[in-house]
């Protein structure tokens, strides 16, 4: 028997119609943990680098994590990998929520989807039984009105569904896949599953998770428990509101929004309203958030309470998490209220919070600049938020403009042509980001930008603080109860950080130090995102419960496997590898490894070169930001390297 | 009789406050796995809430008695606007539904208030539940002293003689008596 983890994947070729259950390998386990690490090798090994993403042969794996389902507090993430359309480059996004636990409830760790069928179909996974099923009296419907609607059909209220809507039926590069109050949003996969005429994925277990040592194990999860009750009571003092807690930022629960209102860019990633927050906007917006929101919600056995059931008069009622507000709201300089309303259909076509109002933000903006004419927008209406629900409707059918702004920013500027490439500058990699405009370059932040395979800076930032606290005092105080460290020294790059002068951005903290603070951050990030665990308790916030000196505790007693930190830590390092490697063997290269032209005010070409050069040394990259035979051999990767040999990658740069 | 004073352990569950994460399904399971916390499977977990997020139900219910059949009671309550059916509050493990029965055996669970020497502070499920919609709380109740407490076989007798009749029970005792 396993532990911790099940020991079988579900495999469906959607073309041929074939269910097997296949055992898996438990010395990837101790390679790749589970996960995003497992997902990556099954993707190196069975997904050729030449494979599209509309293609029979792109793999699209729903997997668990490692410890998911397990009574770890917070464990319950899918990681959802394929090729992405729009950045062509491995997407892994992830999701909350209850579908993977459920998964592993009914017997399997992964579902791999290889194929395409011919009709819209739906999977029925419960327990043993597994069927495809006519799914074209679904075609149309909303994700939510899916999920439902199979419940009603299969006659019980505990299936978990994962479904998309019409933005992935009709292939919006950034199509989503949503479930109930969490969606896997980012990299297109919600496209993929509609390419392959997958509409949803029902899934109900009823069968044991195991773990080898529940004694110990069960003392870890009580020690997590007791640590985010301590964490709730005392919140990070010193920085704002919904950055002082666990958990994703509580947009939910809190109204305080000044932080990214006045921070963050409105538009297209434009404009920064310095002086929009005010006393009579937060009892506006007050009203209107707590007048929608009916309750606070938690996903599974987790106590955070990251989102919430939104219901806006007069609209279905759907469920909402963090940021996406917002991002409705500040892409078309609207109220909050507008971002309510708005969000509920973009939740029910299924489309990714961050890139779709940015897509709908840039062809707005491209009408006023005289690139797109009026005749490219047949019957809009005149106001903002009257043309953003225009936009939405052209966009998840495909129809007119709308087909163009489908496949985001970075591919509708380059059909349009006519100038409007100037106007897709918020991408990496072809892919939309955080509408954040900034002064002074920021060493850590760089690279993150540049180098994070998610492409996303939320899944890479998290731990250490975003800014230095004012004073050294400030700065002691808050190292002293910092056990998280991997090691010491972090302590002393924080509290050395100064807001100004010598010791400050963009010269400090230094190259080495820059590049040992992300590999942290982002080493703690594949962690959880082998282990299933939500950034939210983890990798993302300050001072969190789980971390590098308890995670391998948790593993050991989980699967019965025995890791200490190195081996953990070796573990994400060899994850953080292959991704990179997957991407390397599709073609990406240090000239892709950079932010967006404007994230910065401030630029320093030289010092950016020796961030990205002794980022890459550390993480045994050459200097084109391929890893080294000698790196992959020490990972006990061979494979890779010998692939690199053969396609003459190492040769030819 | 003499009344003596009894410590009545209860929950009170208060459904507003409900997040619907299913810890309490999790470490129930976890803490009756055999060996202890062992595994965790919240289709034998004592405690279930029903959890329809959309019309906003959230309501933990507890494992009941068991019942041979179910009840004729269809009715609608509507609370707050909120529309339940009569089964969601129902704690019996009844023919009517999967509900608190062990998913491979179908043998009925009842939640036992994590009975344990020596006693816990609290049921495993309020401990875990850091939103605090379940509350564990002891009140005394004055009993009859003398009530007769059953014995294992009386009981398991007790469920031969619901299911197969008085009649058929000494039968198959006499018959199995005879050497």
């Amino acid at each position: 028997m396993r532990y911790g983890e099940i020991g079988f994947d579900l495999e469906i070729d959607l073309s041929r119609g074939s269910i097997d259950r296949v055992e898996t390998d438990p010395r990837d386990t101790k390679l790749y943990l589970g996960g995003l690490g497992t997902n990556a090798k099954i993707m190196w090994d069975r997904v050729p680098p030449e494979t599209e993403a509309f293609s029979e042969d792109n793999l699209l794996i729903f997997s668990s994590g490692l410890l998911c389902g397990t009574g770890a507090p917070g464990c319950n993430r899918t990681i959802v990998s394929t090729i992405s359309p729009q950045t062509k480059l491995m997407a892994y996004s992830m999701m909350g929520g209850f579908w993977a636990p459920e998964l592993k409830y009914a017997g399997y760790d992964k579902l791999i989807i290889s194929g395409k069928s011919e009709q819209l179909v739906y999977l029925w996974i419960n327990n043993d039984k597994v069927e495809i099923r006519d799914a074209s009296h679904l075609k149309g419907l909303g994700a939510t009105e899916t999920s439902e609607a199979i419940r009603k059909e299969l006659k019980d209220p505990d299936i978990q569904v994962a479904a998309i809507g019409l933005a992935g039926e009709n292939r919006v590069l950034y199509a989503s896949v949503e479930q109930g109050r969490s969606s896997a949003s980012r990299g297109g996969i919600g496209a993929v599953m509609g390419d392959k005429g997958l509409k949803a994925i029902a899934v109900r277990g009823t069968k044991d998770i195991n773990v080898a040592d529940p004694a110990k194990y069960m003392d870890l999860c009580n020690d997590v428990l007791k640590y985010i009750k301590f964490r709730e009571d005392n919140p990070i003092k010193g920085v704002p509101p919904i950055l002082q807690g666990l958990g994703s930022p509580q947009e939910m629960a809190i109204v305080d929004e000044q932080w990214h209102t006045t921070n963050f860019m409105w538009g297209n990633s434009r404009t920064r309203r310095k002086d929009f927050w005010t006393h009579q906007i937060e009892e506006k917006w007050r009203e209107t958030q707590e007048n929608v929101r009916t309750r606070l919600i938690s996903c599974h056995n987790c106590p955070m309470k990251c989102g919430a059931t939104i219901s806006v008069p007069g609209l279905p009622t759907y469920m909402m998490k963090c940021y996406s507000k917002l991002t409705y709201t500040m892409a078309a300089f609207a109220d909050l209220d507008f971002g309510f309303k708005i969000a509920q259909k973009a939740t029910e076509y299924g489309l990714d919070g961050f890139s779709a109002p940015q897509a709908m933000a840039f062809g707005l903006e491209l009408l006023e600049a005289g690139i797109l004419t009026e005749a490219d927008f047949p019957g809009m209406p005149e106001d903002t938020e009257g043309r953003f629900f225009y936009l939405l409707e052209k966009i998840v059918r495909r129809e007119g403009i709308g087909d163009y702004l489908a496949d985001g920013t970075y591919w509708a500027a380059r059909r349009i042509g006519k100038g409007a490439e100037k106007f897709d500058h918020n991408t990496i990699k072809k892919h939309e980001q955080l509408p954040l405009k900034l002064g002074m370059l920021n060493p850590v932040y760089y690279l993150m930008y540049s180098t994070g395979e998610k492409i996303n800076i939320t899944q890479i930032e998290g731990q250490f603080p975003q800014e230095p606290f004012a004073t050294r005092e400030a700065r002691e105080e808050f190292v002293k109860d910092w056990f998280q460290v991997p090691d010491e020294k972090f302590k002393k790059y924080y509290v050395d950080w100064e807001p100004r002068g010598e010791m400050s951005n963009p010269h400090y903290p230094t190259p080495e130090m820059a590049s040992e603070i992300v590999d942290w951050m982002e080493k703690m990030h594949y962690i959880d995102d082998a282990l299933g665990m939500c950034a939210g308790l983890s990798s993302f916030p300050l001072k969190p419960p789980y971390h590098i000196h308890n995670y391998p505790e948790f593993v050991t007693a989980a699967t019965g496997i025995k890791m200490d930190k190195d081996d953990v830590w070796q573990s994400a390092t060899r994850t953080r590898t292959l991704m990179r490697a997957l991407n390397v063997r599709r073609g990406m290269r240090r000239a892709d490894d950079k932010p967006p032209e404007d994230h910065w005010k401030k630029r320093f070409p030289d010092l950016e070169k020796q961030l990205l050069d002794q980022y890459y040394k550390l993480k045994g990259f050459n200097d084109q930001g391929i890893p080294t035979k000698e790196s992959l051999h020490e990972l006990e990767m061979d494979f890779v390297a010998e692939e690199f040999e053969q396609k003459g990658i190492y040769a030819h740069g | 009789m003499a009344k003596v004073k009894k410590i009545v352990k209860s929950i009170t569950i208060d459904a507003d406050k409900c997040n619907g994460c299913k810890a309490c399904e999790v470490i129930c399971s976890s803490w009756h796995a055999t060996p202890r916390y062992s595994s965790n499977n919240p289709a034998r977990s004592r405690i279930r809430i029903v959890r329809l997020p959309l019309r906003d139900i959230y309501l933990p219910v507890y494992a009941g008695e068991y019942t041979v059949a179910e009840c004729t009671g269809r009715d609608k309550y509507i609370i707050d606007g909120k529309e339940y059916n009569e089964c969601d509050f129902c704690r019996a493990s009844c023919p009517s539904r999967d509900l608190f029965k062990e998913p491979d055996s179908g043998l009925p669970l009842k939640c036992d208030m994590c009975e344990e020497t020596p006693a816990l502070e609290k049921p495993k499920c309020v401990e875990w539940c850091l939103a605090d919609a379940l509350v564990y709380v002891e009140r005394e109740e004055e009993v009859e002293e003398d009530q007769v407490k059953l014995g294992d076989v009386e009981i398991g007798l007790g469920s031969l003689i619901d299911k197969y009749g008085l009649q058929q029970v000494l039968d198959t005792a006499a018959r199995m008596a005879k050497p």
